[in-house]
């Protein structure tokens, strides 16, 4: 369980590390918390060549907040936006699913960012930019842009981005006047990957939900304003269009049951939130 | 510290003599111990496959990577070492490395010692093994299958040991039953994984033929023959020495026995000292494992709910060798398959199969919660189809108090108790009454909610003997009968007057230190922070016997026993020399508040350490028999006899009892189990330490609830393993254990030299079982196995999905 050789550099400038990413290519990896990375290098399960360490560049570890807009930068830790006052009001939705990722120890180290490059599917922080309609900040030697989360989450910890971006920033809207927010999650144990989770917002004009855990990346829908027989057969539909599986944990079945029943109770509860 | 009077020690809750190194980061574990000069490390090569031939093995490029001092395969260690040898009478051959075939996914193909781990693991990449795939064995029952090759071709199939026993008149009590009620459970495997890993640092010194070799190991030393022979070294050309500290143990060190053989032969081919420690993936998939058990039990029952006889089928997998001391987790409830009852019909009937999965050995319970699983599911199923109350089941049939010493009808001598006591005081103290209110209102509000309890004898300090059960009585004669439980400790006078103490049991962060302290304080009238306790071991210097080491619950009752015997022969010497320098008889000298006097004149006294001192400055003031400068106790239970001719065994010298209820609910979206509330009633004879007792306890239960609920080593029909780390095979944490009500009542054992009975173990047995009656009652299932996952528990739950529509 040791990693295999590899070469690190400590970022100095954004440029050093977007050079190193464009003459690397997919034999770089960018170090930011560590949490998933490192347990796969020790496992010999990502063998880089290079890791690219990022958490010495102080303009990415900022959390700013322009009134519609949070950014949280790829240097912020998930503990020290769990701890941002500003968050339950600003987001409520992130503040609900942020307890939800790992353990205090993790989210000491782990970052926002790096939970969304390694986009497990059972990952919180994906599925709440998803129900959010939050976006991916990504940059190279070459260029920037901004990939709306519906867009980057492309399969089994597979994602948008190219060998040669990095993630600077995700970002997340502020809390909507008369939205509510919810999520809602079953594991094994506290702190486990989920084998269910829901993030739901109730707007005006009905609900938008997410799932995570089941598909292979979080997978979301809107839905007019149902109720009763209508939103349980909406959400069975939902369940049955993720092809859940069976594993050590859950049967598909066991799932797809999850999915109808707590995705209920989050769409109830965000719809409540509202008032 | 400050004793009042004539008060104890023993009983007190005293500070851990050994928590300040321990909090500070202080303790020397095995990875923290310093190495010999030149030492090289090893890392070790694993089977991908569960069973498979080796074709070929090419390690040409391995040797020649960087770093790299050798590269050891079957090859070396069937030259320089022997089988190691098996626990039954079968021609199977069992090495530390894969010979000729891969039986379980994990084990050892190739060893590479290198200058440092990283590089040994990069040469491991280029070891080249050439496989051909063969059918696994996984499911205990197809190995059954006398049509199924052979995992070892020396056997005709794939049951190791096929025995039958009798006892009273089962078939008579089955013909007269009233009733019948049986049970099918299929065990599943678990470990309690401490959180230390295996560790060897072995020295060979081709000067004396002779192997030195540092290991984590906890015994029972029984191994080390085993080990000796393994290595074609006499004993004594074999030492191991144990580090002081211990990252946890919970059995699963022993088995790092046959590492201790395959690094020692890689520092006699390296030619240097080789260091390896085992990492999390090899430990999950390659350590040890619990058994995992296939039962079928019958009762035979009177309408009134009392069993007159019992009749076991066992089906054992030991999966893929039957590493030493194996079969031994069947064997060692043998003298206790009536648990706590009063039950004299007995028929058994003992299968060992092999499979293609990870070697079984000691785990804490050891055969307790398979057995218990078995006996107390069949306890509730009793009540339920006799339509009785589960509790008057169980008190119907417990062994009565009057009875003690009880022989149970396979042959353990149950030492004392009062289990129909223990029973009322738990269900008053614990609030029985009011549990069942809780459980009538969660109910009335449509939640599902549900009682279990359950009642266990818990063995402790085992008979060496016991696992010659396994063999026939006229196996044994041939043998030679085994039997006993030899605990020694010395204690020891230094110049100065002060006191040492030195026992071979590996402490595994029991605090064993104190306990020894405690003992000892009270026989000499000291404090416990002046006695000094050494708790490693060395076999070169330190006295032992097979029975040495840390497991069966034994430290209490056995080894606190001898230290105890030890200082008070010391003290005897003492009180003698004292006696004439104080001018009064021997029985008139008293040890308290650091001195010796004569008892009611205080001012007649000499300090005990000046006494203490006195053969080493002037022995020749001394006379031969009253020389006091150490003394080593070897102390044996004579009532540990070898097994009879008709396979009555007394299996283990002290037996507690326990008691236990709790009521669940099961969360009826999810499944999840939730435990309300959890009261655990002991009788461990008497307490020596409280605070460590509630800690054996309170660990044991969590592990206990681990079983239940998240735990197990899960293999695909193919073999492969599915639980190789940590985000799949699950512990409870923190969060998932609720703190259980603990309650005591004290029933010393006459059969220990204080009273003391083992108390490690027993929420491992009880614990399991108590909380699928509490499901099982819940849900109104007759059928559950563990762990009771979320999943599994939903099906009972929620109605059958719709092929396509509405929940």
């Amino acid at each position: 369980m040791k990693p295999a050789r590899f070469d690190y550099l400590r970022a100095g400038t954004l440029a050093e590390a977007h050079a190193t990413l464009a003459s690397e290519g997919e034999d770089a990896r960018v170090l930011a918390g560590g949490q998933s990375l490192v347990p796969m290098l020790s496992m010999r399960m990502a063998r880089p060549k290079v890791l690219v360490d990022i958490m010495h560049l102080p303009q990415l570890a900022k959390i700013e907040n322009d009134g519609n807009t949070i950014r949280i930068g790829a240097g912020v830790r998930q503990a020290k936006l769990l701890a941002w006052p500003a968050l339950p009001e600003h987001q409520p939705l992130l503040a609900a699913a942020l307890p939800w990722v790992g353990h205090a120890q993790t989210r000491s180290r782990g970052t926002v960012c790096g939970s969304v490059a390694h986009a497990d599917p059972s990952a919180e922080i994906p599925l709440a930019l998803l129900a959010l309609k939050g976006a991916i900040h990504l940059s190279s030697r070459q260029r920037q842009r901004r990939v709306p989360a519906a867009d980057f989450f492309t399969g089994m910890m597979s994602t948008a981005r190219n060998d040669d971006e990095l993630i600077e920033a995700v970002e997340v809207p502020c809390r909507t006047p008369g939205h509510g927010y919810a999520f809602h999650e079953f594991g094994r144990r506290h702190g486990d990957f989920a084998i269910v989770a829901c993030a739901a917002v109730a707007h005006a004009d009905g609900v938008r939900l997410a799932i995570g855990g089941v598909a292979d990346c979080p997978a979301v829908r809107d839905y007019p304003d149902l109720t009763d027989t209508a939103l349980d057969d909406a959400l069975d539909g939902f369940s049955r269009e993720l092809d859940a599986r069976d594993d050590l944990h859950a049967t598909e079945s066991f799932r797809r049951n999850l999915v109808r029943q707590l995705g209920r109770a989050a769409i109830e509860e965000a719809r409540r939130c509202r008032a | 510290m400050s004793k009042a009077g004539n008060k104890s020690w023993i009983g007190q809750s005293v500070e851990r003599i050994e928590d300040l190194t321990l909090l500070a980061g202080r303790g020397r574990y095995i990875d923290d111990i310093g190495l010999p000069p030149g030492t090289l490390h090893a890392a070790i090569l694993r089977s991908p496959h569960a069973h498979a031939e080796i074709r070929a093995i090419n390690t040409e490029a391995a040797r020649r990577a960087s770093g790299v001092a050798a590269v050891i395969t079957a090859a070396e260690v069937t030259k320089l070492s022997a089988s190691l040898v098996v626990g039954v009478k079968a021609p199977i051959e069992c090495w530390p490395i894969a010979a000729g075939h891969v039986r379980y996914v994990g084990e050892p193909v190739a060893v590479v010692v290198a200058a440092d781990r990283y590089l040994a693991e990069d040469a491991l990449e280029l070891i080249e093994v050439d496989y051909t795939p063969l059918p696994a064995i996984v499911d205990p029952l197809a190995a059954l299958d006398p049509h199924l090759p052979p995992l070892h071709e020396g056997l005709g199939g794939n049951i190791a040991s096929d025995r039958s026993f009798r006892y009273g008149d089962p078939e008579r009590a089955f013909a007269e039953a009233a009733r019948k009620v049986s049970v099918s459970i299929r065990y599943p495997r678990n470990s309690c994984t401490p959180i230390e890993t295996y560790g060897v640092v072995a020295v060979y010194d081709p000067a004396e033929d002779a192997y030195d070799v540092l290991a984590n190991f906890q015994g029972p030393f029984s191994l080390h023959p085993v080990m000796a022979r393994a290595l074609k070294v006499p004993g004594n050309r074999l030492r191991l020495r144990t580090p002081p500290d211990s990252g946890g143990s919970f059995g699963i060190k022993q088995g790092v026995f046959p590492y201790v053989v395959l690094i020692g032969i890689a520092a006699r081919v390296a030619g240097r000292p080789v260091k390896w420690l085992e990492d999390r993936l090899e430990h999950l998939c390659a350590s040890v494992s619990a058994t995992n058990r296939v039962t079928q039990l019958e009762a035979a029952v009177n309408t009134d709910g009392r069993v007159c006889a019992l009749r076991y089928d066992q089906i054992e997998d030991v999966g893929a060798h039957i590493r030493a001391p194996e079969p031994a987790t069947l064997y060692r409830m043998h003298g206790n398959l009536t648990g706590a009852y009063d039950i004299r019909h007995v028929a058994v009937r003992n299968r060992v199969v092999l499979t293609n999965k990870t070697p079984t050995g000691l785990n804490r319970g050891f055969g307790g919660p398979q057995m218990y699983y078995a006996l107390e599911r069949l306890m509730q199923r009793v009540a339920i189809e006799l339509k009785l109350d589960p509790i008057d089941v169980i008190r119907r049939n417990l062994v009565p108090a009057k009875a003690f010493p009880y022989r149970t009808a396979t042959g353990a001598l149950l030492d004392s108790g009062d289990y129909s006591h223990a029973l009322d005081v738990a269900l008053h103290d614990g609030e029985f009454a009011e549990l069942k209110e809780r459980r009538d209102v969660a109910r009335a509000q449509g939640r599902i909610y549900g009682i279990g309890c359950t009642a266990v004898v818990e063995p402790s300090v085992s008979n060496m003997g016991y696992i010659t059960t396994v063999l026939t009585a006229e196996e044994r004669r041939r043998a030679g009968a085994k039997n006993g439980a030899q605990a020694t400790a010395t204690v020891a006078f230094d110049p100065l007057g002060t006191v040492s103490v030195q026992t071979a049991s590996a402490p595994q962060g029991q605090g064993h230190r104190t306990v020894l302290a405690q003992i000892v304080a009270d026989v000499f009238g000291l404090v416990p922070n002046d006695i000094h306790t050494v708790s490693e071991i060395d076999t070169a210097r330190d006295a032992w016997s097979i029975a040495s080491g840390n497991y069966s619950s034994r430290f209490a009752a056995a080894v606190g026993g001898a230290a105890h015997l030890a200082a008070t022969r010391l003290k005897e010497k003492l009180a003698r020399t004292a006696a004439a320098k104080l001018n009064v008889s021997p029985v008139e000298v008293e040890f308290a508040g650091g001195r010796v006097c004569a008892r009611g004149n205080p001012d007649n006294s000499i300090p005990f350490a000046r006494l203490a001192a006195t053969s080493h400055w002037s022995p020749g003031m001394v006379t031969e028999g009253n020389q006091a400068l150490r003394e080593t106790v070897f102390w044996t239970p004579p009532e540990l006899t070898p097994p009879t001719d008709a396979d009555e065994v007394n299996s283990s010298l002290c037996h507690g009892f326990i008691f236990d209820f709790c009521g669940v609910e099961v969360d009826r979206i999810t499944g999840a189990v939730r435990v309300d509330k959890y009261v655990t009633m002991h009788d461990c004879g008497r307490v020596l330490h409280p605070g460590m007792v509630a800690g054996q306890i309170t660990g044991g239960f969590a592990q206990g609830v681990g079983a239940a609920l998240y735990e197990e080593f899960a293999y695909s029909p193919e073999g492969a393993f599915l639980t190789g780390t940590f985000v799949d095979y699950l512990l409870p944490t923190t969060t998932e254990v609720p703190a259980p009500t603990i309650l005591h009542v004290e029933t010393l054992s006459p059969f220990t030299p204080l009273g003391a009975k083992g108390v490690g173990e027993g929420n491992c047995m009880s614990t399991p079982v108590c909380l699928a009656n509490a499901v099982a009652d819940a849900l109104g299932i007759a059928a559950i196995d563990l762990p009771m996952t979320p999943s599994k528990l939903a099906a009972h739950i929620h109605p059958p999905e719709h092929a396509r529509g509405r929940s």
